[in-house]
């Protein structure tokens, strides 16, 4: 059923967010701390396993499909709800301070990505280039599941 | 007129599914015509900044046009919680192998971020006549991301002009990594899972790697937007207390 997928997504990112405010705290602050890392991870991993033993049905992975591909019009709703006025508004500071940060960490992306083993780049987009993640990522082995 | 405005506000969300329905729609077109030079997804966030920016103006309110009652559902649909599970959603698929090729270089990313955002956010503070240390960690704060800003300048006691700048610098830098990020993309060497990790924990805004991956390569959106989520929680630990430290150390 659809929604075993989405409530494995949904599980995984309960999970995820409590395990973020319980680092927060031990750490001393309140604030989730990586939550949304720590469920993606586990959507990797978990996903995966159920994948391997063919417990994922095609629907079940078609209800993440689902939000994967609902990816963009959501980023692009995020958009229409930015501060962006705030934002022209800043002044100066707010500006040199800004864009500061953002030029300095363009420039680090290539030296830091060095010390990683070598990552091949991703093959060109084809011309539907508005692909999801996931219909891209999944292996051939696992859309096989039924 | 009546009817039609109940029409379009009974059922907010399902307006904001068509209102971002066109707009994808117009952003595809519109890429048709620049001959798919520019992604589609790239001319939609700007047109959905744009909306923000008038909605914001009409309004004089902080969540752009959802402020607009007819669009009241764009901020739903936009809204942490769709955003964040639409992210873990990106992770179904993704090769454990490259996140684990990515796992050292990220984690890098982040703290020398951290301390370079940091940094920056502070001298120009202190450029800018803000000398106390106070003052310059919390605007440092704030040019790690929006929400470290604030966090730092309420731990140490900033007042609340400085506060309002820190957030103002987090907002300026959410939104330029939204634009900029499709255009310094190539020449950054981002089109990889392990450099889209540093991206992620380099750029350290969840909302803005969300739209600079989306608009330069959707592929890429888990890896990024994995380290970007720790970057906001790392900063509320750290900046208030060991990066408060060294700017007393500094300056003091």
């Amino acid at each position: 059923m659809v929604i075993y997928g989405l409530a494995l997504m949904g599980g995984c990112m309960i999970v995820g967010t409590g395990l973020g405010y319980l680092i927060g705290h031990l750490v001393g602050i309140d604030a989730n701390v990586g939550g949304v890392g720590i469920a993606m991870l586990l959507l990797v991993i978990i996903s995966r396993q159920l994948m391997d033993k063919e417990q994922l049905s095609k629907l079940a992975q078609d209800g993440i499909m689902f939000w994967s591909a609902m990816y963009i019009p959501i980023v692009v709703a995020m958009c229409a709800r930015q501060n962006v006025v705030a934002a022209f508004d800043a002044g100066a500071l707010a500006f040199v301070a800004g864009l500061g940060a953002v030029f300095a960490g363009f420039l680090l992306i290539r030296p830091i990505a060095a010390l990683s083993p070598k990552s091949d780049p991703l093959p060109p987009l084809d011309a539907d280039n508005a692909a999801p993640a996931a219909t891209v990522a999944v292996p051939e082995s696992a859309k096989e599941v039924k | 007129m009546d009817i039609l405005v109940q029409a379009v506000s009974k059922y907010p969300l399902v307006t904001a599914f068509v209102v971002v329905g066109l707009i994808m729609w117009v952003s595809t077109y519109i890429g048709k015509i620049f001959n798919n030079r520019i992604h589609a997804s790239a001319i939609a966030i700007v047109i959905g900044l744009l909306l923000a920016f008038v909605g914001g103006k009409y309004t004089g309110g902080k969540h752009g046009i959802s402020d607009v009652g007819l669009f009241a559902g764009i901020g739903l649909m936009g809204g942490s919680v769709f955003r964040d599970f639409a992210i873990v959603a990106t992770a179904f698929g993704v090769k454990l192998e490259e996140l684990k090729k990515a796992g050292v270089p990220g984690v890098v990313a982040l703290v020398v971020s951290m301390i370079l955002s940091t940094a920056i956010g502070a001298a120009t503070a202190y450029a800018f006549g803000y000398t106390n240390p106070v003052d310059m960690a919390t605007i440092g704060g704030g040019a790690a991301t929006f929400i470290v800003g604030p966090v730092t300048g309420a731990a140490l006691g900033a007042s609340s002009e400085v506060i309002a700048l820190s957030v103002a610098a987090g907002v300026v830098k959410s939104i330029s990594v939204m634009i900029l990020t499709p255009f310094l993309a190539k020449m950054a060497g981002l089109n990889n899972p392990a450099a889209a990790a540093v991206y992620g924990g380099l750029m350290g805004t969840t909302s803005g790697t969300a739209a600079g991956l989306a608009a330069t390569d959707p592929r890429l959106v888990p890896y990024g937007a994995m380290t970007a989520t720790f970057y906001t929680g790392f900063g509320c630990l750290v900046v208030p207390s060991i990066g408060y430290a060294a700017i007393v150390a500094l300056v003091g």
